[in-house]
């Protein structure tokens, strides 16, 4: 017997169990099931891709950053927040590039995390320039590692969505908005 | 400070929090001097709204003086402003469009998860309005901390009372908004559903928008003579069936367009809305939802249908096939304010629009969660609570 299906969104399912997934996702949000690492910005093209090329901006919409040193034209040093206070550096190249379009880098031999990543900026007409991100994280420990990075919500795909956003509120407002009500609460939130 | 604390169903308290402060450039610190609760309120209080936090500071309609300016606002210490429960950055897309209930920008990116899976697209910011909606804290409250202060606050000129200008942040432009909504011909009869404060400014815009007859629909006595002041004929549906009403006074034809501002905590023991109830209670996220069933039901063929009302999840038995057959069309939606706000201020300085006849209470802060408990208990003469955080506790 096969089961039927439809492609309503989880939460109207007809089955029951898809449709206690689909409350389930709503009311205790893991997250890693969205997709969307596509963001429309309502700005110039140009301006996206050289507030990205110049990596020392990053950290400014990139909640789980603390700090990018430019090493030269093409070689950074990353520093990340990681669980329990600690930080995670490593070296990082661009690979490739193609001015006002897209950036490649990766993370330099021997890193703690191997990583690399990709943004790709397109024009979308009156509404500005579609961006994409691509970040692919190789945790240490494999399993252990990634555990740890769901538990403090440093999942990459997570991250990656809530950093486009930022990206998107910063160019597009100046401003990354946040809900905390005291400077204090802020700085939590980032932990 | 102090603030009206949310803590669970019908539970708010005034407790001492920390003060805001300015975090971003566009921001600015509000003093409130005048703060109203609103019927959206009694959803949060009555727990019909996912996504609450305990601690959660209440309030969208509120005004005050500014008395502290990021340096990207665009405002001055000491100027009176009504601030607009949306919060809007005025530079994305939909804030190009006038769709400031839309933007993009206004909800923090961690909580658009959230409306992302929900509605698929996440919602903007709203004040003391849930963690959907951005977990920001409301104007219930000595302070608040208003983000994008250079494009939501309007400045109130000299001369006008706090309660002239109040609902300008909420439900005069909702009311306005609805029946815009409706796209009001001259010599169309409107109906409206509910005579709260929403309805009630829906009623006032329908015949400033040129409508010939305006039904006014409830069942407090008191709430359908205020509609009846404004030149409305009422319907209380404890008395008659609105349905057999609506086509006794149009002639068999249904009210061109119908504007539903009673929401998912519409009354009365109608056989769908017991079920809805006992369905809500069971968590299937069921909206309680017989008023816009009976709306789309008595709507003439080709008519309009306005929804100012709130829901949040989904609907069993709505009237689809009547929706499809009759070729209705439907707008709804939270509304844009900062779209409304400067034409209503000046119809309010020319003197077309009154609000404070609205007004039935007015009550210190620390007197609040008194004021919820009269406002959810005794909607007939509670019309509208406004907290003044300046007011005094009223004596036992
Ligand atoms: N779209 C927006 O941006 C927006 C803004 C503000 C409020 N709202 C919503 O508008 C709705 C109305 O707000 P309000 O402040 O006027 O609320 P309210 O609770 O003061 O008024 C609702 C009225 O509807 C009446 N009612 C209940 N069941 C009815 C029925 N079956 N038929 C006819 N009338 C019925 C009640 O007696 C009450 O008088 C709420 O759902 C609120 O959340 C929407
Ligand atoms: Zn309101
Ligand atoms: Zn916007």
């Amino acid at each position: 017997m096969t089961m039927a299906t439809d492609d309503a969104p989880p939460t109207t399912s007809k089955l029951k169990e898809e449709r206690a997934n689909g409350i389930a996702a709503v009311t205790q949000s893991k997250g890693d099931d969205l997709i969307g690492r596509s963001v429309t910005i309502n700005r110039p093209r140009d301006e996206l891709f050289a507030y990205w090329r110049d990596f020392s901006n990053l950290p400014s919409f990139m909640d789980n950053v603390e700090r990018i040193d430019i090493l030269s034209d093409t070689t950074s040093h990353w520093v990340m927040k990681a669980p329990a206070g600690r930080t995670v550096e490593w070296d990082a190249t661009i690979t490739e590039e193609k001015a006002g379009e897209w950036i490649a880098w990766t993370s330099a031999e021997g890193a703690d995390v191997p990583n690399s990543g990709r943004i790709e900026f397109r024009d979308a007409g009156a509404r500005g320039t579609i961006v994409t991100a691509t970040i692919a994280y190789d945790p240490p420990a494999g399993v252990v590692g990634k555990v740890i990075a769901k538990l403090f919500q440093r999942e990459p795909a997570i991250q990656a969505r809530r950093d486009l956003r930022r990206f998107k509120q910063l160019m597009e407002t100046g401003e990354v908005a946040t809900a905390a009500w005291t400077q204090k609460q802020r700085d939590e939130e980032k932990v | 400070m102090r603030a009206l604390t949310w803590h669970g169903k019908h539970d708010v308290r005034v407790d001492t929090v920390e003060d805001p402060e300015i975090l971003n450039p566009r921001d600015a610190i509000i003093r409130i001097t005048s703060t109203a609760i609103c019927g959206s309120d009694l959803h949060l209080y009555d727990g019909y709204i996912p996504t609450m936090q305990a601690g959660d500071i209440l309030g969208h309609e509120f005004m005050g003086e500014v008395v502290e300016t990021g340096p990207k606002s665009t405002l001055l210490k000491g100027q009176r402003v009504v601030v607009p429960f949306t919060i809007a950055c005025g530079s994305c897309y939909h804030c190009g469009k006038h769709q400031y209930s839309a933007c993009d920008n206004g909800n923090p990116a961690d909580n658009q998860d959230i409306g992302q899976e929900m509605y698929g697209q996440p919602m903007s910011g709203l004040f003391g309005y849930s963690h959907l909606t951005g977990g920001y804290a409301g104007g219930q409250a000595e302070y608040v901390r208003v983000p994008f202060s250079d494009v939501g606050p309007i400045v109130v000129p000299d001369g006008l009372d706090d309660d002239e200008v109040l609902f300008l942040s909420d439900i005069l432009p909702t009311g306005w908004q609805a029946a815009e909504n409706a796209d009001i011909e001259p010599g169309d009869t409107v109906a409206v559903w509910g005579c709260g404060p929403v309805g009630l400014f829906a009623v006032q815009s329908a015949f400033l928008m040129g409508a010939h007859r305006v039904i006014a629909i409830d069942h407090f006595p008191h709430r359908l003579e205020l509609a009846k002041k404004f030149g409305a004929e009422t319907i209380n549906f404890e008395e008659s069936k609105t349905y057999e009403a609506l086509m006794e006074m149009t002639g068999g034809i249904g009210p061109d367009a119908v504007i539903d501002a009673v929401g998912l905590e519409a009354h009365g023991f109608f056989v769908d809305n017991v079920v809805d109830q006992i369905k809500a209670s069971l968590f299937l996220g069921t909206d309680r939802t017989h008023s816009i069933r009976q709306a789309i039901h008595a709507c003439r063929k080709g008519g309009r249908v306005s929804m100012p009302a709130v829901y949040g999840g989904f609907v069993d038995k709505f009237p689809l096939g009547a929706f499809m057959e009759k070729g209705l069309t439907l707008k709804t939606g939270q509304t844009s304010v900062q779209h409304y706000m400067p034409a209503l201020l000046n119809a309010i300085l020319e003197g077309k629009i009154d609000t404070t006849f609205l007004i039935s209470h007015r009550m210190g802060l620390e007197d609040a969660p008194k004021g919820y408990k009269m406002f959810h208990d005794n909607q007939n003469e509670v019309t509208k609570i406004v907290l003044k955080p300046g007011l005094p506790v009223a004596a036992q």
